[in-house]
């Protein structure tokens, strides 16, 4: 089991930052590398169990099943149900935490699955700096004040 | 209930923030809030269950208790033992995670507890800013200063009263002395009030061998911190003390922070100066050799001395009905006015027969007894049945063995460092308090300049003076 982690400051208030990134359907908006998203089956997006469907800037297509989201602790979980990554059992938790010196946002992603052994520093890498860590840089972009 | 929740992000790696935070004694170093700390029987900081004990610098004494700690999580909880706020049921949490962009640590710290009813704003306000937010900037400022430069300084002049011998007052010469360079833990003070106690007295006639002559005399003064090498004290404090070794009577004094007292703002140093050593005196006196009950009679000799004043006023605020003994008809009257309901005028240590009177024949429950010997078979005679004959002084000389048994007496002698080695924070919290609500009224009637300490002893030996005496640095 391979266990990634970031965590990042965004500069607004949590409940601002929460309204962006709560919409599971809501990456194109937010993520540098998400073209476009869609629901499956026409389900709400804030459905326990619904899957969203979205495609990568290089083409690639990944489907995850949203698991958990909680409006009261700002925090949500998915899994991956295909993915052009080559990993298993793959589950991810974003969360948001306010900062109150400065009114900000303490924002952590952590992830944990498994692949090939040989791959598993290289997968870490690119999860949490090329995805989660980008996401985050674009993030505080998204909703600089 | 309430609950509050203050959070921030410090500049530094989680794994320098935690090794501050997971010491549970360190808050003195980095919370600018936060005065002189000590852990409870010694045990170390990261010791599940250990109690830190400290004062506040607004005068606030509080005793905490370790109940959680994490490395894994980076979390430690407690909750408040006592505390001389009105806050109850107090448990906090303090948690760190880490900042991977950037290396940085979030620090999260929440805490639930009840206050008296109207004032919740008032405690979340202080609790959230003036000890969370507060003790962020305090921990960032206290690993940016990092390991602190011990700049070597030069000891300092002080001007000292010194007995040159043992003898009169005569012997007492002002000399100059040095204070030197506070060393680790301690603190360089500059005094502005000294206290004058009897004990002094019997230091210069070497009746107690506690100093080699020439040697400055005193146990307890005031003063403001001018260097200290010391966590929890810095420039500009104003302290107090009580203590040993003898050497109070001097304008600049180095002494280990452990022996220092944070003063309130309620307390200026001319009133510490004259209460440490007395009013904490009255505090063991009362509360910890003897426990005095509402209904209790209480003989207090030398009623309207420094101690005997806050003797008969914190007796009275207790409950007891005081009975005291005074050598004039005027300190009869100052006994009076400071709740001593029955003053006994005597020369001649004869008072037994008036203090079963009053007591409906029953005598004294406690006696708290300075004078020793001359007194001792009337004091015999005036204790109850089952009494307690408290010894804290001999002004007469030394007691000489005897047998309580007619009486099931109980007998003891105690001395102030002993209880003030175990307590000396709480005792001294419980004097400030006690002067804030008004239970103790300390009367500084006699202040001379420190170069006359000799008067001040003629005038204390020659029973011309009553309350406190302060000399004045």
């Amino acid at each position: 089991m391979i266990k990634v982690y970031t965590s990042s400051v965004i500069d607004a208030p949590a409940d601002a930052v929460w309204a962006r990134v709560r919409d599971f359907n809501g990456l194109p908006q937010w993520t540098p590398f998400v073209v476009d998203s869609r629901i499956e089956e026409g389900q709400p997006a804030d459905r326990i169990g619904c899957v969203r469907n979205f495609r990568l800037r290089d083409g690639g297509v990944i489907r995850e099943r949203l698991l958990t989201l909680s409006d009261y602790d700002y925090q949500c979980s998915y899994s991956i149900l295909e993915s052009p990554m080559g990993v298993e059992n793959y589950v991810a938790t974003l969360k948001l935490t306010p900062v109150t010196e400065g009114n900000r946002t303490f924002a952590e992603w952590w992830a944990e699955f498994d692949c090939a052994p040989e791959r598993a520093q290289a997968l870490a890498e690119q999860i949490g700096q090329g995805v989660f860590q980008a996401a985050f840089d674009s993030l505080k972009k998204v909703v600089a004040r | 209930m309430i609950r509050v929740r203050r959070s921030a992000v410090i500049d530094a790696p989680l794994e320098r923030v935690w090794a501050v935070l997971r010491d549970f004694n360190s808050h003195s170093a980095w919370h600018p809030a936060v005065g002189p700390s000590a852990l409870e029987r010694s045990e170390p900081p990261d010791q599940v269950g250990c109690v830190r004990d400290f004062t506040l610098k607004d005068g606030n004494h509080i005793r905490e208790q370790l109940l959680a700690l994490s490395d894994r999580d980076h979390a430690s909880t407690y909750c408040i033992l006592d505390a001389t706020l009105p806050m109850r049921n107090y448990v906090a949490t303090v948690q760190l995670k880490r900042v991977t962009d950037g290396d940085r640590t979030f620090w999260h710290w929440e805490s639930t507890f009840d206050v008296p009813r109207g004032r919740e704003r008032e405690f979340e306000h202080l609790v959230g800013g003036q000890v969370y937010e507060a003790g962020f900037a305090g921990l960032a400022a206290y690993l940016r200063r990092g390991a602190r430069s011990a700049a070597v300084l030069p000891a300092v002049e002080s001007q000292g009263v010194v007995a040159m011998s043992f003898g009169g007052p005569e012997v007492l010469r002002l000399r100059r002395l040095e204070a030197p360079a506070p060393r680790s833990g301690e603190v360089r003070l500059r005094q502005t009030a000294i206290g004058v106690n009897y004990i002094d007295v019997y230091m210069r006639k070497g009746l107690y061998q506690m100093i080699e002559p020439p040697a400055p005399i005193g146990m307890e003064a005031a003063g403001v911190v001018v260097e200290s090498n010391a966590p929890g004290l810095s420039a500009g404090d104003r302290v107090a003390y009580a203590c040993l070794p003898p050497g109070a009577y001097v304008t600049m004094r180095t002494l280990p922070a452990s022996q220092l007292v944070l003063l309130p703002d309620h307390v200026d140093e001319e009133t510490a100066a004259a209460l440490m050593l007395k009013g904490m005196t009255a505090e063991y006196l009362l509360h910890r050799t003897h426990r005095i009950q509402a209904g209790d009679t209480v003989l207090v000799h030398a009623a309207a001395g420094g101690v005997g004043l806050l003797l008969c006023q914190w007796a009275r605020a207790l409950g007891a009905r005081v009975v005291g003994t005074v050598s004039t008809a005027a300190k009869a009257e100052l006994a009076h006015a400071n709740g001593c309901e029955h003053p006994i005028v005597t020369q001649n240590y004869s008072f037994a027969a008036r203090t079963k009177q009053v007591s409906g024949g029953r005598g004294a429950d406690v006696i708290y007894d300075g004078l020793g010997r001359e007194a001792a078979s009337e004091n015999l005679a005036a204790l109850a049945t089952r009494g307690h004959w408290v010894s804290y002084g001999q002004a007469t000389g030394a007691l000489e063995p005897m047998s309580l048994g007619e009486k099931s007496g109980t007998f003891s002698q105690p001395v102030l460092f002993h209880y003030t080695a175990e307590s000396l924070l709480p005792m001294a919290g419980r004097v400030f308090a006690a002067l804030r609500d008004g239970t103790i009224r300390p009367d500084v009637r006699q202040r001379y300049p420190l170069a006359a300490a000799a008067d001040a002893h003629r005038d204390l030996e020659a029973r011309r003076t009553s309350g406190q005496i302060v000399l004045l640095a």
